[in-house]
């Protein structure tokens, strides 16, 4: 498990000079063209209201552009997440839903997706166990979690359909760090394990390093793809390499380019 | 246990006390100025009207009890029924929604005849009078539970390709359930209102009678002992009926939602 190959893989998220604008609005994106591909994980870096979650629910197909073509798969994203390519998103809040346990909290998609009950098992069980939950935090409510425990669920909440491509919108902004950096670490170590393509949506530079294998750096009103910045760490990766000199010194990097495209 | 059991009593003491002071300076007010018993009855009067119409003010509460709830029930059903509705298309709200006002604001003293005109006196005109005042709550609530959904949820429902159905019964349901409740409480003072008032109007037939008869029966005859005898049969009937629908949603909200009501 050194380098992933990228390069050769085909692309999965295509963007091609995609607008967005809501209404008689200032445009919130102008012009994004990028490729993803099948496996990677890429990190969307910007300013706050630079139009990354816009960006992010349009891949998901929760939005339709204005102009240009997305495509996942191959297919406008809401009929690729219809057939066979699953989308998972995660979003800046766990949006658990209070009156279920954790444990149905997670069953949630696969009761949407309709998938007998018998089948549910399984997939809920290894959720659980990949993303660090006990039977005993299973069976609780979510008001009787910490805010850590929650995002962990719904994580595993997203992760249980064994997605393709899993969307994550800020999930850990409103922890502290010392949670956000653990949770991290796990991302990282699940996404080894299963190799969906990620998109992680950040205003957090080191958390965009640590994580991904490219940095895409967005500038804001209209959001544009300003910089796309490979960051060379191979997998796995763990806590020691915060402290590396080529992790400071890419850190330092995107800190200048994402101090000039708020400017 | 103990510490319970003493703030238990704490909470039933003060009223319990003031109560009993209450009585004391009312049955010495009316005993030194001699007030008139068809004026103002002294407490043992009340206490001896109370016991020797027993069975009477037991069937009366009754019947009033029995309207009450098949007009509450029937809000309850009706109104989350209509509240599905019009959760589930704007132009059926924006167009209905103003009559289900109308319901709320109409007199309904001034419908009553109306009432009797279709259906006649008696105990399903005063349940249908309880059941017009004490839909809209349920009905307003409901709906604004169904409405207020965390966007984010719903995306989260629809990436997962949810149907209409799931969205309804799954998500939009649950979370109007708090708001359903509240309404419910609402309704509930009003369905007792309904079907006290209802009675004044559309109740009455020879045999069979509630609160609301028996209270314009009385003070008709100036039998203000009784009067006050039946009153107090009204209270206790409202305070068993509310007492009921608060802590059925109270355990609704401990045991699904983990919410404490102050």
């Amino acid at each position: 498990m050194e380098q992933i190959a990228e390069v050769s893989q085909p692309p999965q998220i295509v963007v091609d000079q995609v607008g967005m604008r809501f209404g008689d609005a200032a445009p919130v994106l102008a012009d994004v063209t990028t490729e993803i591909a099948s496996g990677e994980f890429v990190a969307l870096l910007g300013p706050s209201g630079c139009g990354k979650s816009t960006l992010l629910r349009l891949f998901a197909g929760l939005l339709q552009p204005n102009s240009g073509r997305l495509t996942l798969a191959g297919k406008p994203p809401q009929q690729a997440r219809k057939t066979e390519t699953r989308v998972a998103f995660v979003f800046q809040d766990p949006t658990l839903l209070p009156w279920r346990t954790v444990t149905d909290n997670i069953r949630l998609p696969l009761e949407l997706q309709k998938q007998p009950r018998s089948t549910h098992a399984e997939p809920i069980s290894s959720a659980l166990e990949l993303i660090g939950l006990t039977a005993a935090d299973a069976r609780k409510r979510p008001r009787k979690l910490s805010g850590g425990m929650r995002m962990r669920v719904s994580l595993a909440r997203a992760l249980v359909t064994d997605p393709k491509v899993l969307l994550l919108d800020e999930p850990f902004a409103a922890l502290d760090d010392v949670l956000r950096q653990q949770l991290n670490e796990d991302l990282v170590r699940i996404w080894q394990q299963k190799q969906w393509t990620g998109v992680f949506v950040t205003h957090n530079v080191s958390e965009a390093v640590f994580l991904s294998q490219r940095v895409l750096v967005m500038s804001t009103r209209p959001g544009r793809i300003m910089a796309d910045v490979r960051i060379p760490f191979g997998y796995p990766r763990g806590p020691e390499l915060r402290a590396e000199p080529e992790f400071a010194r890419l850190t330092v990097e995107l800190s200048q380019r994402l101090r000039e495209v708020a400017r | 246990m103990k510490g319970r059991l003493w703030s238990g009593l704490g909470v039933v003491l003060p009223p319990l006390c003031l109560f009993a002071v209450v009585v004391i300076i009312w049955d010495r007010v009316v005993d030194f100025y001699a007030i008139k018993p068809f004026f103002f009855p002294s407490p043992g009067l009340v206490a001896a009207s109370l016991w020797q119409n027993l069975p009477k003010l037991t069937q009366a509460t009754r019947y009033t009890a029995a309207a009450a709830t098949l007009g509450l029930g029937a809000s309850l059903v009706c109104g989350t029924l209509t509240a599905f509705l019009f959760s589930q298309s704007r132009w059926i709200r924006n167009s209905s929604y103003p009559y289900a006002l109308f319901l709320q604001t109409v007199p309904i003293v001034a419908i009553a005849p109306l009432i009797v005109q279709w259906w006649g006196r008696g105990f399903f005109s005063v349940a249908l009078t309880a059941f017009i005042l004490s839909l809209f709550p349920i009905l307003a609530n409901t709906t604004a539970g169904l409405l207020n959904v965390d966007p984010d949820l719903l995306d989260l429902f629809r990436l997962n390709n949810a149907s209409r159905w799931q969205i309804l019964w799954k998500l939009r349901f649950p979370n109007a359930i708090p708001a359903l409740l509240t309404g419910l409480k609402t309704s509930c003072g009003l369905a007792i209102v309904g079907a006290v008032v209802g009675e004044y109007f559309v109740g009455y037939v020879s045999d069979t009678f509630g609160l609301g008869y028996l209270i314009l029966y009385t003070s008709g005859n100036v039998r203000t002992a009784e009067l006050f005898a039946t009153i107090l049969a009204s209270t206790a009937l409202s305070v068993v009926m509310f007492g009921t629908v608060h802590l059925v949603s109270t355990l609704i909200l401990q045991h699904w939602f983990d919410v404490r009501e102050q």
